[in-house]
């Protein structure tokens, strides 16, 4: 570490230890809380002392007001009649009218029902997949194979949902991989990506194959910060395989999978927007329609826009409620949660 | 027991399993480990077989396609001419030049941005310092809302151009998270030192700090790369001059949504078969992401447990 410039600069920070500080006033006698030299130095001299530290705020704080917190606002327009051409500032309040529309179309509540639909599903069969995985790949004993999987595992998180999609129907589609083998062996083929009724479970398992790893990663981290002389006792005890995984294996993720489970329920209602956007056109409105291809539809490209806000404000309050609600319970089961109480 | 789709290389690494295995673990009994190596080529088998398809596909020949009725999975004359075509100028070689100037300037400015945020919030006594901080941990529960969204990014004039894939991207909260947890486990003796020395804020940051975070630094930015190449809605949403779209939404349209290419889009006379040219389209959208992953792999288990940890 070479440091070049000249130590002629201000005094450093820490120069004043904030022990000297405390001592100091406590002994002060009553009545004048000590604000000669040294209580915390005045607003201004604090900001310029961190001048540089503010402008490293700067960029990012603007980030964050601009395209989070203005938006946040602009969610005025779910109660007004919002004119693209005017503005929001000048756009009509119009109260719950926005509200009223959204809750009397039926197409809305076949999207929430669709969510749900969706949401369970994924809770069912894509939540606990990544454990169970986890817990086979700890179940390896050679370093080697447990990477190989891994990295193979890990890696379709990092592509598109585009891609994805594209992947699947190579495979899945129509004119795809498996219909081929089908029909060049004398079968019907089969078009898994276009047909509503197994729609769902092509979503799901599209979700798992995209995630499964990436959810891993955290259960496995869990997994290796396991005691092993817990293990080496229980099975000094007799406790078997499957015992050890249920009593000392299964207990050592607990917490990590209730976090996790109250994340998931906080991000109910968002059960993955692009993936639905993408296939909306192959299987049909009434089998996809999940909220945020609602919102995207009645708001933007149909240009209601105060339905599509209110549509959002409903999921976003919604999505807010479970994070907290299932941190109550998290609380309740003595776990941690997402945050503490 | 060499049937996890690969052998295991002789001796000396059953010798090792043998050491490694715990004295108390029984060995697996042989049914177990069968059903195991099973299920584990079964898994990397389904995580594998998409991406060839794709490949073999983009480098079959007219006529091979033609034969085996549009799939191909071991080409015998592997031919480059698909990707010769879409790459020769038009919609796609454009499609790639927009991802590639996007990503890479997107991700030096969120890393820039986010660096400079995360430092600022890893100090003690920088006046606003808390509030700020709490500030970025609310947009992690709470998102505004797309339509919304839409409003400020149209209201700040920025549909139809390249920023709209950028700036409201700009900072990812969980990012920052990480950087900052990272940030503040360096010891606080270093920064003393560093002082002492006479360094203001600005010399610590960039003389050691960041070569302290290296390889942090590598993941989050990775992380941004991924996110700006794999950008698909908010170009979908904020750009509709389809001369500048990006990578993924030609490949929604041309692949995902069937649309023919036509010889004229792509600015060429004849074309190779549909099929390979939209692998080719595919395997482009995918080549940087298989490129990056064997750096991603070495860092990211750790970032991503930094930021679920001190998170």
């Amino acid at each position: 570490m070479r440091v070049t410039s000249p130590a002629t600069r201000r005094r450093p920070q820490a120069a004043s230890p904030p022990a000297s500080v405390s001592k100091s006033t406590s002994k002060s006698p009553s009545g004048k809380p000590g604000q000669q030299l040294h209580k915390r130095p005045p607003l201004w001299v604090r900001l310029r002392d961190n001048w540089v530290m503010l402008a490293l705020m700067a960029p990012g704080v603007l980030f964050f007001v601009g395209f989070f917190y203005v938006p946040m606002l602009g969610n005025v327009i779910a109660f007004q009649d919002y004119q693209p051409f005017i503005g929001f500032k000048e756009s009509p309040l119009v109260g719950l009218a926005n509200f009223q529309e959204l809750f009397a179309d039926p197409a809305f509540w076949e999207a929430v029902r669709n969510t749900l639909a969706f949401a369970a599903l994924q809770l069912i069969f894509f939540f606990p997949a990544p454990l169970a995985l986890a817990l086979l790949i700890n179940s390896l004993i050679s370093p080697r194979i447990k990477k190989f999987v891994q990295s193979i595992v890990y890696l379709p998180h990092f592509i598109s949902w585009v891609l994805v999609v594209a992947l699947f129907q190579q495979v899945l589609g129509g004119a795809g991989l498996v219909s081929n083998y089908l029909r060049d062996n004398g079968l019907s083929a089969l078009d898994v990506m276009s047909d509503p009724s197994t729609f769902p479970l092509l979503i799901t398992g599209q979700v798992i194959w995209k995630d499964i790893g990436w959810g891993m990663i955290i259960y496995l981290a869990a997994l290796a910060n396991v005691d092993q002389s817990l293990y080496e006792s229980a099975a000094v005890d007799g406790a078997g395989r499957w015992r050890r995984m249920w009593h000392v294996t299964l207990p050592a993720v607990r917490g990590v999978t209730i976090m996790l489970l109250v994340l998931r329920l906080g991000d109910v209602l968002s059960v993955g927007f692009e993936q639905f956007l993408l296939q909306r056109d192959a299987v049909g409105a009434r089998a996809s329609e999940v909220l945020d291809t609602y919102i995207y539809y009645h708001g933007v490209v149909y240009g209601d826009w105060g339905v599509g806000a209110a549509a959002g404000l409903v999921k976003g309050v919604i999505g807010a409620l479970m994070i907290w609600g299932a941190n109550k319970v998290a609380h309740a089961f003595g776990e941690h949660g997402v945050y503490s109480k | 027991m060499s049937s996890f789709g690969f052998p295991l290389r002789g001796k000396g690494e059953r010798q090792r399993i043998r050491e490694e295995r715990p004295a108390w673990e029984e060995p697996p009994s042989k049914i177990g480990s069968a059903a195991k190596a099973v299920v584990i080529t079964v898994i990397c088998a389904v995580m594998i077989l998409p991406f060839l398809t794709v490949l073999s596909t983009s480098l079959a020949s007219r006529e091979e396609i033609t034969a085996s009725g549009g799939f191909v999975l071991f080409p015998s004359e592997p031919t480059l001419e698909a990707y010769r075509t879409v790459l020769s100028g038009g919609i796609v070689s454009r499609a790639v030049v927009v991802s590639v100037l996007i990503t890479v300037v997107g991700t030096a400015l969120s890393l820039l941005t986010t660096i400079a945020l995360a430092y600022a919030l890893s100090k003690r006594g920088v006046p606003g310092g808390k509030p700020i901080l709490l500030m970025v941990l609310f947009t992690l529960l709470f998102a505004p809302g797309m339509v919304p969204m839409y409003v400020v990014v149209k209201e700040l004039g920025l549909l139809d151009s390249y920023w709209s894939l950028i700036l409201p991207v700009l900072i990812n909260a969980f990012n920052l998270v990480v950087l900052r947890a990272f940030f503040m486990n360096i010891p606080e003796e270093l920064y003393q030192a560093a002082r002492i020395d006479g360094a203001g804020d600005w010399r610590i940051l960039t003389r050691i700090v960041l070569p302290l975070s290296k390889g942090v630094v590598a993941v989050v930015g990775l992380f941004y790369a991924v996110t700006y190449w794999n950008a698909f809605f908010n170009a979908m949403l904020y750009l509709n001059d389809s001369g500048k779209w990006p990578i993924q939404l030609v490949l929604r349209t041309y692949v995902v949504q069937n649309k023919s290419m036509t010889a004229d889009q792509l600015g060429i006379a004849h074309m190779p078969p549909q099929q390979s040219l939209s692998m080719a389209v595919v395997m482009l959208a995918l080549l940087p992401i298989l490129a990056l992953f064997p750096f991603l792999q070495k860092y990211f288990t750790k970032g991503v447990l930094t930021g679920a940890i001190k998170g």
